[in-house]
């Protein structure tokens, strides 16, 4: 409780200055890494960090049925693992509703950028690929939507296309990509102390206010999603909206380099 | 975004129930319909009919969900199974529900007085027994007018509604098949003193520009919901004061 309450004054103090812990600014990102292609077995993978933040996200392609009210389509089916590893606050058990928003927001920004056709997965009737994004959070420190987003993205853009001879898939070896159109990005803002930040790690989100998340594909909103019992004021959301566009480019190269390597 | 031809959803320059784009559907609420909750409230909102039922302060349990220095806000929404055009829904908590659950629960945690009542607990039911897009929102609105009639100290009484966009035209409140085939949906809660956003979720596309438009559409609206909820709010103490005055 002490240690808590002194680390609370630490974080706030600093943030009501325009600081952070290790020099950061207020719209500074953490160091970011990326490793795509870390699991071999997984048609399409990646391994983002952001400090101390390790989320790892998997593609798997396997053939499925079709929603019974899009008979036409193929599934994307994004889901997220707070694992009870990742953190001392993480639980064993069924999927905590923190971990149900992570998937859905980050699903979202995905389909809503139409990143991957779904009407192109249709294989025949009653046929259909589905594509299964799991990601899994192997060490929490803070916007896990930023670095999911961003995990997912790149095993998605990076993944294979498996190949059907008669009923059985085969992902081994083939060199078919998985089809995808253009790119997205998230940009996680806090508020706390009355100011706005982006990036927010663990201790910085157990003190923050509020938070939103907004998702772009460089031209458009994609996707957003507030949290947290806070307010965003409209000058906040306009100026957060700004700077989501402005970190779009940054996220992207480093996203272009990762997948280029 | 459901599958199929889209169909013209707008037609010189009306929606197909006739609204304009910064229409809201027409709202009723109805105060304290649950007997047995603190405070409640039913409204309907176009074909959207939803039951919203508080209860508590009572003691937080199981024990360890409680915490010493406030209350903590509990919430469910859910959806009936007989409740949407298509289907037979299935019951329980699915991904979505519990979503909605979430940020319905934190748009209470930031109006609501928790501090006065630490250790307890204080339940938000959001019952949608015929949904017709738009129920987070419509759900949250009623919900506002239960917490307020159950006498738990708030500090505003928030709002919710949700824009999206229609082809390139920015339009409110959209109904089910408006919400199927639009090209963005953004449901937002407003606590009307400040105008902050306590609830925002948005998918689709919005350029910059759209985006300002849409917050302005739901803005300038609040004050139309606004106003079905205080009528709501007053409208049992209303009725006793006429009796009075017979």
């Amino acid at each position: 409780m002490y240690i808590q309450s002194a680390t609370k004054e630490f974080i706030q103090e600093l943030i009501a200055n325009n600081k952070r812990e290790f020099g950061r600014t207020l719209n500074e990102y953490r160091n970011i890494e990326i490793k795509k292609g870390v699991i071999e077995h997984a048609e399409g993978s990646a391994q983002v960090t952001f400090g101390n933040t390790k989320v790892l996200a998997g593609v798997k392609i396997t053939v499925g049925e079709p929603m019974h009210d899009k008979p036409n389509e193929g599934n994307l089916i994004t889901g997220a693992e707070l694992l009870p590893m990742a953190s001392a606050e993480y639980e064993m058990g069924p999927p905590s509703p923190e971990a149900i928003e992570v998937a859905r927001v980050i699903d979202r920004g995905i389909r809503a950028a139409g990143i991957i056709d779904t009407a192109a997965l249709f294989i025949e009737e009653g046929k259909v690929w589905d594509i299964f994004v799991d990601i899994y959070v192997l060490n929490y420190d803070g916007n896990l939507f930023d670095a999911g987003t961003m995990a997912a993205t790149v095993a998605l853009l990076s993944a294979r296309m498996p190949k059907l001879e008669g009923d059985k898939v085969i992902s081994e070896g083939v060199t078919d990509k998985l089809k995808t159109n253009g790119i997205i990005t998230s940009c996680t803002f806090a508020k706390a102390s009355g100011k706005i930040f982006i990036d927010p790690d663990g201790n910085e989100e157990k003190f923050m206010d509020s938070r939103i998340t907004i998702a772009n594909d460089g031209k458009e909103i994609r996707a957003m999603q507030k949290g947290l019992a806070g307010g965003f004021t409209l000058p906040e959301l306009n100026e957060a909206v700004e700077i989501s566009f402005e970190k779009h480019n940054e996220l992207k190269s480093l996203m272009e380099r990762a997948l280029g390597e | 975004m459901a599958g199929g031809e889209k169909p013209e959803l707008i037609i010189n320059g009306k929606r197909l129930d006739g609204r304009g784009p910064a229409d809201l559907r027409p709202i009723k609420i109805e105060p304290n319909v649950v007997k047995n909750a603190a405070g409640s409230a039913y409204v309907e909102w176009g074909n959207n009919k939803i039951i919203a039922a508080v209860h508590g302060p009572k003691e937080a349990l199981p024990k360890h969900t409680s915490d010493p220095e406030k209350a903590v806000i509990k919430c469910r929404y859910m959806m009936a199974p007989f409740s949407s055009l298509e289907g037979h829904g299935r019951t329980g908590p699915n991904r979505r529900s519990i979503e909605i659950s979430k940020v319905t629960k934190e748009v209470f945690e930031n109006v609501v007085m928790l501090e006065l009542f630490p250790g307890t607990e204080i339940d938000i039911y959001v019952e949608v027994l015929q949904g017709d897009g738009g129920t987070r929102a419509a759900g949250i609105t009623a919900a506002a007018v239960a917490m307020a009639l159950s006498g738990i100290p708030m500090r505003d009484v928030p709002y919710a509604v949700s824009a999206g966009k229609i082809g390139e035209m920015v339009v409110l409140d959209l109904n089910m098949i408006e919400d199927n085939y639009s090209d963005a949906d953004m449901p937002v809660a407003v606590k009307p003193l400040t105008n902050e956003a306590l609830l925002l979720q948005m998918d689709g596309s919005f350029t910059k520009e759209q985006f300002k438009e849409a917050m302005n559409l739901i803005i300038e609206s609040g004050k139309e919901i606004h106003q079905a909820q205080e009528e709501a709010i007053k409208r049992p103490y209303k009725e006793i004061m006429d009796k009075y005055e017979k």
